[in-house]
């Protein structure tokens, strides 16, 4: 367990950490967030005294760092930093060594955590235990620092911007496997970031700091729903947005498809099959001069004719659904759901055929809209 | 020319730059280590560069008498100004991410330099030693001004009664070994580097 109290950090005379409160248990991972310069960095450095705080004093299990020699204090705290910082004259298994080293571990038991840790993330001792860091990638060379951290068996690590210099999709992965291994281990992690999606992602709580000030503390869910302050709420103005306000703009237009093949009444059935395989549909929009709406027509209903001497007009299904353009997404979403309509065709107000909207279409859309751009992993 | 003169001058450099490479070391250590005495090394060993050779010889001349320590002693304060800033540089520029991994990792001081900070500062530091060594040949000539031998005698005696090939060969001499030692610790210099 990990306790600030009252804990002040001044640089001259600015105040960048103001009178910090709060307690960190045991096996937690506890994301600080807010803006550069907001003290949450400087907050991280006091735990392990890499920064000297002012006034105040954190408790490490009811033992004040400050009455602890530094070193010794930051050999059982696990650290991680932006830069990674692999020592590049050492190879991976001495960098991941540093601590045990230094803890004067036995040779055989340096040898079996190296071992454990490169296995841990999937990393085969042979290949990687002799290489230099830049023999390696950004990505691999973070979990790499990572393990570093973990090598001595500290209870606590501190992360202070572990995955910002990595590439989006990297960061992802590493995100991923940190909180399995959190979830493997039961370390209490702390880890700064300034990025609210990586702190929502992570975070057990979050501790929004701004100013040096601790705004709140939250669960993402508590804080995503309660923002506590103004800034907060403008900081994640992204998700609260997306949950609040942007859905109940979305319209028809917003959420349709306008890849449809439109046929006229009198379109002979072989000529709407050679369209359809133009197309490469199987299923088309019959419509008059006006492209008025007048039914649907799919491959199978032509194929069932037997006999492909009809015309678009006979041959159609009258029963689809239409909704109005302007009309809201929301509206279409609950028809989708609710009847057994499997697409609604979107018409204009002055009554022409303008798209279709189905159950895979508007989930597609809403979840770009909730979740960003999906089209890469699409 | 005798080849005594060659050696006794291989002599003069060699001590004198293990000795330069040893106190240059320390010092530039020390200047990166110790704020408070850093800008009084860096200015000293400044200084002392300044000083004409010849001049600086006669002094230590006083205390050391003539002698090749007298020589030594010389080469070694005119030549540690690149040791000393090497790797006081070299020291300082150690990726800052690096130091800070070092020193979160619970290393102390001495274990940060030993381990971390030197080695990765040696290439730097190298260099400055192959300044000096290259210096050091040619400060070496004044030595037989104060009773140190080397290749200055031979020079010396060849300006005195006007023996113009010997002392062509000398010189040429002077600059085959600068050469040789110059591009050979340039080679291990690459080498370090590469790493």
């Amino acid at each position: 367990m990990i306790t600030y109290k009252n804990v002040c950090k001044k640089y001259d005379d600015v105040t960048v950490v103001k009178n910090l409160n709060l307690t960190v248990h045991d096996g937690e991972f506890v994301v600080f967030v807010g803006p550069s310069g907001c003290g949450k960095t400087t907050s991280l450095k006091m735990i392990n005294r890499l920064i000297e705080m002012d006034e105040g004093t954190i408790y490490i299990d009811d033992q004040d760092v400050n009455k602890i020699d530094g070193d010794q204090l930051r050999r059982g705290i696990g650290y991680v930093i932006q830069q990674i910082g692999l020592f590049p004259n050492l190879t991976i298994k001495e960098n991941i060594l540093v601590v045990p080293r230094l803890l004067k571990w036995s040779e055989e038991k340096c040898e079996a955590r190296v071992h454990e840790l490169l296995e841990l993330v999937g990393m085969p001792y042979e290949e990687n235990a002799h290489k230099y860091p830049k023999e390696m990638s950004g990505g691999q060379q973070q979990r790499i620092g990572v393990l570093r951290a973990l090598a001595g068996e500290p209870p606590i690590i501190l992360m202070d911007e572990p995955f910002g210099a990595l590439d989006p999709v990297t960061r992802e992965n590493l995100q991923d496997e940190l909180k399995i291994l959190q979830k493997k281990l039961h370390k209490t992690i702390i880890f700064v970031t300034h990025d609210m999606d990586e702190a929502i992602k992570m975070a057990d709580r979050i501790a929004f700091m701004y100013d040096g000030k601790l705004l709140q503390v939250a669960s993402p869910e508590d804080m995503l729903r309660n923002p506590a302050d103004p800034i907060i709420k403008s900081f994640m103005s992204k998700h609260v947005s997306t949950l609040e306000n942007q859905s109940l703009d979305l319209k028809c237009k917003d959420v349709m498809s306008t890849d449809i093949l439109l046929i006229t009444e009198q379109k002979k059935a072989m000529e709407i099959m050679s369209l359809m395989k133009q197309k490469e549909m199987n299923w088309a929009i019959v419509v008059d001069e006006e492209k008025t709406f007048k039914g649907t027509i799919s491959l199978q209903n032509i194929k069932k004719q037997g006999e492909l001497t009809g015309v678009a007009q006979d041959l159609m299904d009258t029963k689809a659904e239409t909704i109005l353009l302007t009309a809201d997404a929301k509206e279409a979403f609950n028809r989708l759901m609710k009847s057994r309509a499997k697409f609604l065709v979107v018409v204009s107000e002055n009554g022409k055929t303008v798209g279709i909207i189905t159950k895979s279409i508007i989930t597609e859309k809403l979840a770009n809209v909730v979740w960003g751009d999906l089209d890469w992993v699409l | 020319m005798a080849m005594r003169f060659v050696v006794q001058h291989l002599y003069l450099v060699c001590m004198a730059c293990l000795f330069t490479a040893f106190f240059g070391l320390i010092l530039g250590a020390v200047a990166y280590m110790f704020k408070w005495i850093r800008s009084f090394i860096l200015g000293v060993v400044d200084v002392l560069q300044t000083i004409p050779v010849l001049a600086l010889l006669g002094v230590i001349m006083l205390f050391f008498g003539a002698s090749s320590t007298t020589v030594i002693i010389g080469i070694v304060l005119y030549s540690l100004l690149p040791v000393v800033r090497n790797t006081y540089t070299g020291l300082e520029t150690v990726d800052p991410g690096v130091k800070e991994a070092a020193q979160g990792m619970g290393m102390n001081r001495w274990q940060r330099l030993f381990k971390i900070e030197l080695p990765l500062a040696f290439p730097m530091v190298f260099t400055g030693i192959r300044i000096a060594v290259v210096t050091s040949i040619g400060i070496a000539v004044f030595g037989a001004v104060v009773g140190g031998g080397g290749l200055g005698s031979t020079i010396n005696r060849a300006i005195l009664i006007q023996d113009m090939d010997t002392l062509m060969k000398a010189t040429l001499m002077l600059m085959a070994m600068a050469m040789v030692f110059d591009f050979g610790m340039s080679i291990i210099e690459k080498r370090l580097q590469a790493r």
